[in-house]
């Protein structure tokens, strides 16, 4: 049973990518994915939260106490999750505010605390980082693809750059939060039929 | 018992290190992040109302204790002279405090512009007060002491049509600029000596 530390990092691209493997950490995931570039600062900060807590929580899997556990992992997260917050105002303000409220967050997305209770708590701490990279980069994969689609059927641009001549109509359903369930559906529906064998 | 201490003892020793952390990482990153928070919030309006200054008035500020709050100051060099201070107030809109930036000329006290920063009214309605330049206009050339209202209230400022309410806000705003100037005045002059040459 014991997986080399590749599969467990290579098992978050596939296999249980987030969130369309994993159906986990669907907030953010519908909320900030109108843009490539908001997708990917989402899934990056997510990323960091999550490599960091798995590191810690695997280190002091063996210090901390079984009833409180839930307590110290949240403790754990938030932690990182403010460090993310401050580095976010301080080096990519402009970031900062178009996740807005959805960077605080992530302390309660489920992935992060998903992952800390389910593989971190109970692996060594090499896994565990491999862990959260994997499952970190399938996240910002999702957002990217997610926010791809939305951004260029929505307001017609990729990263802010203009995709179709000016007499494109954007789509602006996409952009909105129906738009947002709709293309998540369409895109589970197809990860399923690609992946059926 | 040792079950119970061990639990507190592992939480008390978490979260004290969670809070050292976070207190050194904000220490550090504190003056970037006000930094930022002008350049991409107050930055964009001040620049565009001392636009033709000579000097970079986000660079060239200073502060003034006001009671017990303090406030910022822009100066704006117009011919080699330092003579508007530009700032922000805040009052009351439909959806929040909508904030407002003010520049004033020192030596007539007649107002060179003013922008909105921060706002939470309602998108295509009040939000308009962020590009309507008709109805910006109309206060450059008050005299700042004047307090300004709307036509409806007996005033000579037109209201964007449908947002009394936003237009309002920003009157009530430059009477509370109007009223911040005449208190501070004496200090502002002294400041803006140091800024000539």
């Amino acid at each position: 049973m014991a997986k080399t530390v590749t599969q467990e990092f290579v098992k978050g691209l596939w296999a249980e990518i987030p969130p369309f493997r994993l159906v986990l950490g669907l907030c953010p995931t519908l909320a900030v994915t109108k843009t490539v570039e908001d997708g990917i600062g989402m899934g990056v900060a997510t990323g960091f939260v999550l490599v960091c807590s798995n590191l810690l929580i695997s280190m002091l899997r063996n210090v901390i106490p079984s009833k409180v556990r839930i307590a110290c992992y949240i403790i754990v997260v938030a932690t990182f999750v403010t460090v993310v917050e401050l580095l976010m105002q301080a080096f990519t303000y402009p970031l900062y505010l178009s996740l807005g409220i959805f960077i605080p967050l992530i302390v309660v997305n489920c992935i992060v605390l998903g992952r800390a209770e389910a593989f971190a708590s109970k692996n060594k701490i090499l896994p565990s980082i491999a862990d959260g990279l994997g499952i970190g980069i399938g996240y910002t994969l999702s957002l990217a693809a997610l926010g791809a689609v939305r951004e260029v059927f929505g307001s017609g641009t990729f990263l802010g750059n203009p995709v179709f001549g000016p007499s494109f109509q954007p789509f602006t359903f996409m952009v909105q939060a129906p738009g947002a369930f709709v293309c998540l559906g369409l895109m589970l529906c197809l990860m399923n039929l690609a992946g059926k064998k | 018992m040792r079950e119970l201490a061990k639990m507190v003892i592992v939480l008390t020793v978490l979260s004290s290190l969670s809070g050292g952390l976070l207190a050194m990482l904000r220490e550090k990153t504190q003056d970037r992040i006000e930094q930022q928070v002008l350049e991409f919030v107050k930055g964009p309006a001040i620049r565009k109302i001392l636009a033709g200054a000579a000097n970079d008035p986000i660079a060239d500020r200073f502060t003034l204790a006001d009671g017990e709050a303090k406030r910022s100051f822009f100066v704006g060099k117009y011919d080699g002279k330092p003579d508007v201070v530009a700032f922000e107030t805040f009052a009351g809109g439909y959806g929040g405090d909508v904030g407002l930036i003010v520049a004033v000329a020192v030596d007539t006290d007649q107002i060179v512009g003013v922008g909105v920063t921060t706002h939470n009214e309602t998108p295509g309605v009040g939000a308009a007060v962020e590009t309507d330049v008709g109805f910006i206009r109309q206060f450059t050339g008050l005299d700042i002491a004047s307090g300004p209202k709307v036509t409806k209230d007996g005033g000579s400022i037109n209201a964007i049509s449908g947002a009394t309410i936003t237009s309002r806000a920003v009157c009530a705003a430059v009477g509370k600029a109007g009223d911040l100037y005449k208190r501070l005045k004496p200090e502002i002059l002294k400041q803006l000596k140091t800024f000539s040459g």
